[in-house]
């Protein structure tokens, strides 16, 4: 399962981030690493991107950003 | 004895707060070499010895954007003798991240942990003690925008500054990575021994930058030994490093931080947010927002109320009427003055300077709004909110609010784009925000359309200029996206600020620094350009050989523009324009006037086409006028006079496009609709007035990108303006 598919309100663990490179390294600078805690916040209204909670503050990413996080 | 101390910290950690606290009011605002980004330096009020430089917020020391490149940079290569990282203890876990990467690079720091007012409401406790032992570098708690603490902070500033105390050195790695490191390190120890460490690890994380930096043979054999590791312990090095830096914070903030609730609670920002960004609400509710922005700038009936200015449109008329008593003065003060001296310094300069004094109020008021937007938070969701729309044309939704303002003005438009994130979207923002549909084209429309359209729907041709604006800055944008640029797949990581209520102070540091960057800058621009227009309109070469004064009977030697140099290169120029429809000298002076003012255009018309508007023509024209209407249109106790008409006729009634039989002469140069429609958008879309040209070299910094700009503009102009005459007179003919 991928941070994509969590609906608002949901919660996961981050497993790991996608593919090597300036995006994943930025994704991770942001504090989403593996064993990380998210909880997406909601959607925003034209339905893309989505707002997490993580670490104790919100981060806003794409929907094809966050199909690269996969969780559980 | 002067020391340099380095601001360092994540964007929205009160950063510019702290350095505005530090330096009080005397800043020197730059910039960084060859990039976009300001950069701000000041004394330290209490100590002239201590120089403060702001750097760019930044999340991490591998660099992602422009401005996280420059503090890394300066970090590591300029080496400031202190730096302070700000630290909003709020989310001190992901803001740590940023100070663990500072303290490998082993230069002198000093932690100062911000917004503890807001931990302490939250009922927090930190050991500051345990943090500043795990970090091996003084910890000192401050709230910035109440200065609690600062002088505390400060104090520990100097005495890191002028002793000798290196940060103590933390293992913040563990299992195969330090052995990784030495074995890197050992590669490149001879380059850089105090900064060996640093580098390497920086190899680790696949930092391109360093990579390049070194020796050919070097890079082999360290990207050798990485390859190999990765291999030999299944291990991804550049997650594995960031992960490690995270665990190590985990474990210091669990030992130092008490939090009275863990996990997520909601917060009144929360709360806040959830109304803002409502899938329903936010939209209409940004709608209102960006209302009244625009409104509080530029409407002439500010919220719906007929005749009440806003403060922007006030505070500009309150400039221009302040201006226009100093001309008067100045007027009485050259009455026995040569002509052409008299008309260089109320025509050329006061005109010229007039112009700049008008939009600063404008560029304030929008300014102050921004930055308090910015301050609070909303901007971010706006991005937030837009970026689905912006995406698809290679932008982010940051860029709408520039594009808005292009609207009423592209001055304090073009300036707003500061706010955007990346230099790319900057640029490209800056030079499509020129072909926005500006209050001062508006005139154009309204003329053209009432002269030519007469016969057709007003409103749809007018509108549909305005959607025209529209398509084509979609259309360049995504032609700079794609061609120049280049830019594949963008990407949208960003931080939700928590709402917070800006601080007057900042907002109005801010507003200042705009206003005074801008009138000095981009002043210069307009001034000269004006002065250089100003004397190809009033002069010929009979002005110098006597003629001219021979003629009139003041002996002015300054001729009429249908004479003057600004006719010739009309001349010149016209056939440039043959294609389009309107090659001929006066619509090309026109264009050229245009660029002064773009309501020029309009003011040139009349002059040029006087044949159209003699006195008999006006007076007919006035006649249907009661008394009551013509005092109303400014005549004095209602008594028409031909100099009050004609002034009135080309600034009231063709503005205002209220004439549908004005200049019969103009059409037999400008001889179709379709011409007169590619007239129109030529000048919707071609360079805009010098003082937007100021303004635009203003963010786009280099003559080279301020020439590409208008060149994009010009020649775009030119394509869409070729393209409607010709296909409108194919249509025309069948």
């Amino acid at each position: 399962m991928t941070l994509k598919d969590l609906k608002p309100g949901q919660e996961g663990t981050v497993i790991s981030i996608g593919e090597k490179g300036p995006v994943r390294r930025r994704i991770m600078d942001m504090g989403v690493t593996p064993g990380t805690q998210v909880k997406v916040i909601k959607v925003a209204p034209l339905g893309d991107p989505i707002e997490i909670n993580i670490r104790g503050y919100e981060l806003s990413l794409r929907k094809t950003e966050a199909s690269q996080i996969e969780i559980e | 004895m002067s020391y340099t101390i380095a601001l360092a910290g994540n964007p929205n950690c009160g950063k510019t707060t702290l350095f505005n606290e530090l330096t009080g009011s005397k800043q020197h605002v730059g910039n960084w070499p060859g990039v976009t980004v300001e950069k701000k330096e000041g004394l330290y009020r209490k100590n002239k010895e201590l120089n403060i430089l702001d750097l760019p917020g930044t999340y991490s020391l591998s660099p992602y954007s422009a401005e996280e490149l420059i503090a890394r940079d300066y970090i590591v290569k300029e080496k400031p003798d202190v730096v302070i990282n700000i630290v909003d203890a709020t989310s001190i876990e992901r803001n740590l991240y940023l100070t663990l990467q500072i303290l490998e690079t082993g230069i002198k720091t000093v932690v100062a942990l911000n917004m503890m007012d807001e931990v302490e409401q939250r009922g927090d406790q930190i050991n500051f003690d345990k943090l500043s032992k795990s970090l091996g570098v003084k910890v000192i708690p401050i709230t910035a925008k109440s200065r609690k603490g600062l002088d505390n902070l400060m104090h520990e500033v100097e005495e890191v500054a002028k002793g000798d105390i290196r940060p103590t050195q933390i293992s913040v790695f563990h299992g195969k990575i330090p052995q990784i490191i030495a074995q890197v390190s050992s590669v490149i120890q001879e380059e850089n021994e105090q900064y060996g460490n640093w580098k390497a690890l920086k190899i680790l994380e696949n930092d391109q930058q360093i990579l390049d930096s070194l020796k050919e043979d070097d890079q082999l054999r360290v990207t050798q030994i990485v390859n190999q590791a990765e291999k030999e312990y299944q291990m991804d090095l550049e997650a594995e490093i960031a992960d490690q830096r995270y665990q190590f914070i985990a474990n210091i903030t669990k030992a130092s931080v008490v939090k009275k609730s863990t996990g997520y609670t909601e917060t009144t920002s929360d709360k806040l947010d959830k109304v803002l960004t409502n899938r329903f609400a936010a939209i209409p509710i940004f709608a209102i927002i960006m209302y009244l922005l625009f409104a509080t700038t530029f409407s002439e009936s500010f919220l719906f109320i007929e005749g009440l200015q806003s403060p922007g449109v006030w505070l500009a008329g309150l400039a221009e009427t302040v201006w226009g008593f100093l001309t008067g003065l100045l007027e009485g003060v050259l009455v026995n003055a040569s002509p052409w001296v008299f008309s260089l310094v109320i025509d050329g300069i006061m005109g010229g300077l007039g112009a700049i004094v008008g939009f600063i109020p404008l560029v304030l008021v929008l300014f102050l709004l921004i930055s308090f937007l910015e301050d609070c938070g909303y901007m971010a969701r706006i991005a937030f909110v837009m970026d689905r729309i912006f995406r698809k044309f290679g932008l982010s939704g940051r860029s709408f609010i520039p594009l808005l303002m292009g609207f009423g003005c592209s001055v304090p438009a073009m300036t707003a784009t500061r706010t955007l994130e990346s230099e790319k979207d900057r640029k490209i923002t800056t030079i499509i925000t020129g072909f926005m549909p500006c209050g001062a084209k508006v005139p154009i429309f309204a003329m053209f359309v009432s002269v030519f359209f007469a016969d057709g729907n007003k409103t749809l041709v007018t509108y549909s200029i305005y959607m025209l604006s529209i398509v084509v800055a979609i259309l360049i944008s995504l032609f700079l996206n794609k061609v120049v640029y280049k830019s594949g797949a963008s990407n949208f990581i960003m931080e939700l600020p928590k709402y917070r209520i800006p601080m007057a102070k900042t907002v109005f540091i801010h507003g200042y620094e705009k206003i005074k960057d801008f009138a000095i800058k981009a002043g210069t621009i307009i001034f000269m350009s004006t002065i250089i227009l100003w004397l190809l309109s009033n002069f010929n070469v009979d002005s110098f050989n006597g003629k001219n004064a021979a003629a009139s009977d003041n002996g002015s030697n300054l001729a009429e523009m249908d004479d003057s140099f600004l006719a010739d290169i009309g001349n010149v120029i016209a056939p440039v324009f043959k294609p389009l429809g309107f090659g001929e000298w006066r619509p090309t002076v026109g264009v050229i006037t245009g660029w002064i003012a773009k309501e020029n255009v309009v003011v040139t018309f009349a002059q040029l086409y006087d044949d159209d508007v003699t006195e008999e023509y006006l007076e007919t024209f006035f006649q249907k006028y009661t008394t009551e209407e013509l005092s109303d249109f400014g005549f004095e106790d209602g008594v028409y006079d031909f100099d009050t008409a004609f002034t009135i006729y080309s600034e009231v009634i063709l503005f205002e496009g209220q004439d549908e039989n004005a200049f019969h002469t103009m059409k037999d140069d400008i001889k179709t609709k379709a011409a007169a429609y590619a007239y129109m958008v030529f000048n919707l879309l071609c360079m805009p007035c010098f003082a937007a040209v100021g303004a635009m070299k203003r963010e786009l910094k280099t003559w080279r990108l301020t020439g590409f700009g208008i060149f994009v503009q010009m020649t775009t102009a030119y394509l869409v303006s070729l393209m409607i005459y010709q296909i409108g007179n194919l249509i025309g003919k069948f």
